[in-house]
């Protein structure tokens, strides 16, 4: 048995013998999150019901919170943002403390923290991408769709990313609602855009933008597409863009889709009645859906750097799974956004990861008892905001109840923010509060208001300092 | 500051944020009782009135039900069944409502998005059920035994 599961089953025998629950007004525990996004809040908020004096300590990278809420949701989504509001809730419980631009791994260690805290809560998600591991993926415009999300979303690591939209073809492999996304916003007329908080920088690339066509890549067939029916609609909503498929790929799917579970079945359905409704004549953009193909190499265009082409195995399907046969087509692409997958990092030499899968080892959300991992760090990076509520609540709960029931002992002394707020202190780092991030957010809305938006984000940590530091 | 959605389809009421939920019925006539069942079966009766959205009715008496989309059909977690004779009443969802369902765990046909259930008098009496909700998010395929 892998060592960590012999802690993790000790440990679970210990809770079923513990039979001591403790006053919950007896203790003070103290608890800190790495991570600022729906994991780290929705988890909080199940702390701060069981546990009436805690205090909890929201550690995040960045000097603003709120994670894949305001990076990765996009801009035309305004009120899928609106847990904001209830996280800023939370954040403003007098027993919660935000501290933002503090690195784990860079400005505290893991062991440091657990010296701090009774408990120790992981959620900092998932911030790299998968690779498709082919030749020619290192070429001049091929980049991730996480990159670009970040790109028009602020995020300060993406707001330099090199790319261009001087071409008509852009290739995305991939088929999930990420997907969607990327494709949704190269092919939105720029009017769409203009009141959103999308960055001023991409409005003006997105004006400049050549891109006519987007091709959405699958290795398998619509029935397994990723993505789901709202995202799609809004695809076929799109002014002056036609939605083309070949019709060969929905073959024999009229006799299945009556027995499809009632999701699969909605949106089959939708992807079968769209086959036939394209407006050619009234579009200048074109969205197109492909099936069955699995990219095998990049192709450089007429620039030699950059790329001008895809390479693709025709597929068939062997039940769920997609086989490669002989035959290979090119497709025409002069850019390429890869969305097969996020991925997570180890952030601490100390954290228990599996590189393999790109996530923190876990059961339940307990690493061992006092370390606990929550949302995509722990479950692996696939899920909208509802499903890593739905885990962020229960891992919430077991780090709420391992205090109550004595797992961890919350009686000992621990001198929390006291011993790290000096550590940093000492190492000049400047600690942004949920006061500081206020008032930062005041200058977004103030300046995205002059320019007609829902907010202009500052989109470099310079600057966010400057301003949490109430210097002119 | 919450800035109303640019799509607008589903904004029918002036307060979209719980203050109405929050007014005592002022007669009689107003009055429309409902039951929130929760999902260990515990049945939490309500006096709500016409008018009451369902969700913001659910916050004010500590009933589960998260809405974290603030009722603005971007999200599910205010999923619930519909008792089936007052499931019947019920206006049907709009498309919007139904693409949500989809995404919505133990999905059944009485289930609908509580934000959108504004109640009548002729609801009187309809029983709303939390659905079990938890999915089993272990990557590993690890069952937590029960303790």
């Amino acid at each position: 048995m892998h060592p960590l599961g012999r802690v993790l089953a000790f440990s679970q025998k210990c809770r079923r013998f513990s039979t001591n629950v403790i006053d919950p007004n007896s203790i003070q525990p103290k608890l800190c999150v790495v991570g600022s996004g729906p994991a780290s809040f929705y988890a909080a908020q199940q702390i701060l019901k069981a546990l009436p004096k805690v205090q909890i300590d929201i550690f995040e990278r960045l000097p603003v919170p709120f994670g894949l809420v305001r990076f990765g949701v996009a801009p035309d989504h305004p009120e899928v943002k609106n847990v904001i509001n209830t996280f800023t809730k939370t954040a403003q419980d007098p027993r919660v403390k935000f501290i933002g631009n503090v690195k784990l791994g860079q400005d505290v260690s893991l062991a440091e923290l657990q010296n701090a805290y009774h408990s120790v809560l992981l959620a900092y998600g998932a911030e790299e991408d998968r690779l498709l591991g082919i030749p020619g993926e290192n070429l001049d415009n091929i980049l991730s769709a996480r990159e670009f999300v970040g790109w028009y979303n602020g995020l300060p690591n993406n707001k330099d990313l090199k790319f261009n939209l001087n071409i008509e073809k852009v290739a995305i492999i991939g088929q999930g609602n990420v997907a969607l996304d990327v494709a949704r916003i190269l092919l939105s007329p720029i009017d769409l855009l203009k009141k959103t908080d999308i960055t001023e920088y991409s409005l003006a690339a997105l004006a400049d933008s050549k891109v006519k066509e987007v091709k959405l890549i699958g290795r398998r067939g619509p029935l397994q597409v990723a993505f789901t029916i709202k995202e799609f609609r809004e695809m076929l909503r799109l002014p002056r863009c036609f939605v083309n498929m070949n019709a060969e790929d929905f073959a024999g799917l009229d006799a299945i889709v009556p027995n499809l579970p009632r999701p699969r079945k909605r949106l089959t359905e939708l992807l079968m009645k769209s086959i036939s409704t394209s407006k050619e004549t009234e579009a200048d953009k074109c969205f197109n859906p492909i099936f069955f193909r699995t990219p095998k190499s990049f192709q450089s265009g007429e620039d030699a750097s950059s790329v001008g082409a895809l390479t693709v195995a025709v597929n068939t399907m062997e039940g769920e799974n997609a086989v490669e046969t002989d035959v290979l087509e090119t497709i025409e692409c002069g850019l390429v956004l890869r969305s097969i997958g996020y991925k997570s990092i180890q952030a601490d030499s100390a954290i228990p990861f599996n590189s393999k899968r790109g996530l923190v080892e876990n059961s339940g959300g307990v690493i061992q008892p006092g370390l606990y991992v929550s949302g995509w760090l722990g479950t692996g990076p696939v899920g909208v905001i509802l499903s890593t509520m739905t885990n962020a609540f229960a891992v919430g709960q077991t780090m709420a109840s391992d205090i109550l029931n004595n797992t961890v002992d919350a009686s000992i002394k621990k001198p929390g923010f006291e011993f790290i707020g000096s550590l940093l202190k000492k190492k000049g780092i400047q600690t942004v509060s949920f006061a500081d991030w206020e008032q930062i957010d005041k200058v977004e809305q103030s300046r995205g208001k002059e320019k007609g938006k829902l907010r202009e984000k500052i989109v470099d940590v310079k600057e966010m300092l400057t301003i949490a530091s109430g210097k002119p | 500051m919450h800035v109303p959605p640019v799509k607008g389809i589903h904004c029918t009421q002036g307060l979209a944020h719980g203050e109405y939920e929050w007014k005592d019925p002022e007669t009689e006539d107003e009055v429309v009782n409902i039951v929130y069942v929760d999902r260990d079966g515990n049945r939490t009766p309500v006096r709500g009135k016409v008018g009451d959205n369902v969700l913001y009715l659910a916050h004010r008496y500590n009933i589960e039900m998260e809405g974290a989309c603030e009722a603005s059909l971007a999200c599910t977690t205010c999923h619930v069944y519909v008792k089936q004779e007052y499931f019947d009443k019920l206006p049907e969802a709009d498309e919007v409502e139904d693409d949500l369902l989809d995404l919505a765990p133990f999905l059944k046909p009485t289930s609908r998005l509580g934000c959108q259930i504004i109640l009548k008098k002729e609801y009187e009496g309809m029983e709303v059920t939390l659905p079990q909700a938890t999915r089993n998010f272990y990557v590993d395929g690890h069952k937590p035994e029960p303790h």
